[in-house]
């Protein structure tokens, strides 16, 4: 094959920087490098942050005029429209996996337990914010109330919403699920959680960014290991894209 | 050995830069490339910059890059740039219209992806955190930054700094003994760099990370809210860009083979006297 001169001269003199950089950018191996920099950055955050320290609390003054919804903005399943037409009378969240007593919540039920309200930034991994008040479950008085195993280092998020043959699912360690102001939210801004913003229940995850806050929750799993969840990454951002699985950056 | 010539005289070498200071800046050249590439391509996620703590679609963004159907357009505050070929709408190498912000030529990668980028940009973070605090212990250790950096008497005086910013204008650069040793606008800028582009950098970038907003609430603070903090970061890219620029245009007019050669081996040969 001929080279054009012109095609060589745009190979030697524009090119090469950005040629190197793509080509890098999709080995295997150089990305493997690149993946190294996230348990860098984790250990560090995990390292200067106390296990407990809570994301900043506003005050109702700072609430963003629109709470802007992203990703799915309503589930295409019948039976999630089913459930919305009920007011999600008869959604149930099941908590599962590695706890001594499997649980079945209803809407009601969970409505009515101990709640915390958080006037928190919403950091999406795009790059906008958006400040919101929250109200919801606190993460772990789930966990304890199904009695999670001693063996759980994750918590996994199983969600209603379909990203082409799959199911959204994210995941946390126990260090985030246990973290106080992790709440599984029903309602935003004084009201019950509207679709967009992940009805009738989504994840709180105040020190990550927008991605690992799982909308349309109805399964929780404690598990052990994420290898067998979905790709192995953790969750479907993580496995589709690459994203990172600690997203507090 | 030349190296032992009379003092002063043009054509003498002199050691101008030491090899923390070469190999600091020889890499800062190829993270600062890869930092601001890939900057560019996370801000293509969302290319749109507020001021304040939040900021998303249905808030005012103070400076938007975009495009309509024909156009691509730039809109700082009220005034709207149109940049069609460059930002907002141009061609990729295929030859297909994008309406993505910067151009695939500008980002690391070329094609969008946010999740390459933030690999690349979180990676050589660190890199440059590293670097810039491995270089500045060794800076307070030799006494690099007084002795080298700092203005000396008299450089700070009005007259002096006109009289270097006119030669600086016409390109009128030091020789001789003079040009051993850093200028004072040299000194200036670089200070700049050090002590508020980079620092600015490192602190407005880890304000962006909720987890740090939760370890240490003062750093979000320092930038009034992490939007602000956000246009903090891009700004001073921006500058830094700036700064590159400038850099290599006065290495360009001060003898680029007699700079590149000091920044490599170390050894720089004191430029002739002007007849």
């Amino acid at each position: 094959m001929r080279l054009s001169r012109r095609r060589l001269i745009g190979s030697l003199a524009a090119a090469p920087l950005l040629t190197a950089c793509d080509r890098l950018t999709y080995s295997e191996g150089f990305r493997e490098g690149l993946r190294a920099a996230e348990g860098l950055t984790m250990r560090a955050q995990r390292l200067v942050m106390d296990r407990g320290a809570l994301a900043r609390e506003f005050g109702a003054a700072d609430i963003s005029p629109v709470f802007r919804s992203n990703g799915t903005r309503r589930p295409g399943s019948q039976s999630y429209a089913d459930h919305a037409a009920r007011g999600f009378a008869d959604w149930r969240l099941a908590v599962g996996g590695l706890v001594a007593r499997p649980l079945s919540l209803s809407m009601a039920q969970i409505r009515g337990l101990p709640a915390r309200t958080q006037i928190t930034r919403h950091d999406c991994v795009e790059g906008w914010s958006a400040i919101g008040r929250w109200t919801g479950v606190p993460l772990r008085l789930l966990l304890e109330g199904a009695g999670v195993s001693t063996r759980a280092r994750y918590i996994v998020f199983h969600c209603a919403d379909d990203y082409g043959p799959v199911r959204y699912y994210e995941s946390i360690d126990m260090v985030d699920a246990l973290h106080p102001q992790t709440i599984l939210a029903w309602a935003l801004n004084g009201a019950l959680l509207p679709i967009e913003n992940g009805a009738p229940l989504r994840l709180r995850v105040e020190r990550q960014l927008g991605y690992k806050h799982a909308k349309y929750v109805e399964r929780i799993e404690a598990v052990a290991g994420l290898a067998a969840i979905g790709g192995g990454r953790g969750g479907y951002w993580e496995d589709s894209n690459d994203y990172e699985w600690y997203a507090g950056i | 050995m030349m190296r032992d010539a009379a003092a002063g005289m043009a054509g003498e070498w002199r050691l101008r830069h030491r090899w923390p200071t070469r190999i600091w800046h020889w890499a800062n050249a190829v993270i600062v490339i890869v930092m601001l590439m890939s900057g560019l391509m996370i801000f293509n996620a969302h290319p749109r910059l507020y001021w304040g703590q939040y900021g998303a679609n249905a808030d005012h963004a103070w400076l938007e890059i975009g495009s309509t159907p024909t156009q691509g357009i730039l809109r700082i505050g009220d005034v709207m740039v149109p940049t069609t070929g460059v930002l907002g709408r141009w061609t990729d190498g295929d030859g297909m219209v994008q309406t993505r912000a910067f151009p695939g030529w500008a980002t690391i990668p070329t094609r969008y992806s946010l999740s390459a980028a933030r690999r690349w940009h979180l990676a050589f973070a660190w890199a440059f955190a590293i670097g810039g605090a491995a270089y500045a212990a060794w800076c307070m250790a030799r006494g690099h930054l007084s002795r080298d950096l700092l203005p000396r008497r008299g450089e700070l005086a009005p007259g002096h700094l006109w009289a270097e910013i006119t030669a600086h204008a016409r390109l009128r650069l030091a020789k001789g003994e003079a040009a051993a040793r850093y200028n004072i606008l040299q000194k200036l800028s670089y200070l700049a760099v050090l002590f508020g582009l980079l620092p600015a950098m490192l602190l407005s970038g880890l304000a962006m990370s909720p987890a740090m907003d939760a370890a240490w609430p003062w750093l979000v603070d320092l930038f009034a809210g992490r939007q602000s903090a956000r246009s903090v970061h891009f700004i001073c890219a921006m500058l830094i860009l700036a700064f590159v620029l400038v850099h290599l245009a006065m290495v360009a007019a001060a003898g680029p083979v007699r700079e590149l050669r000091a920044m490599i081996g170390g050894w720089y040969r004191l430029p002739e006297e002007r007849a």
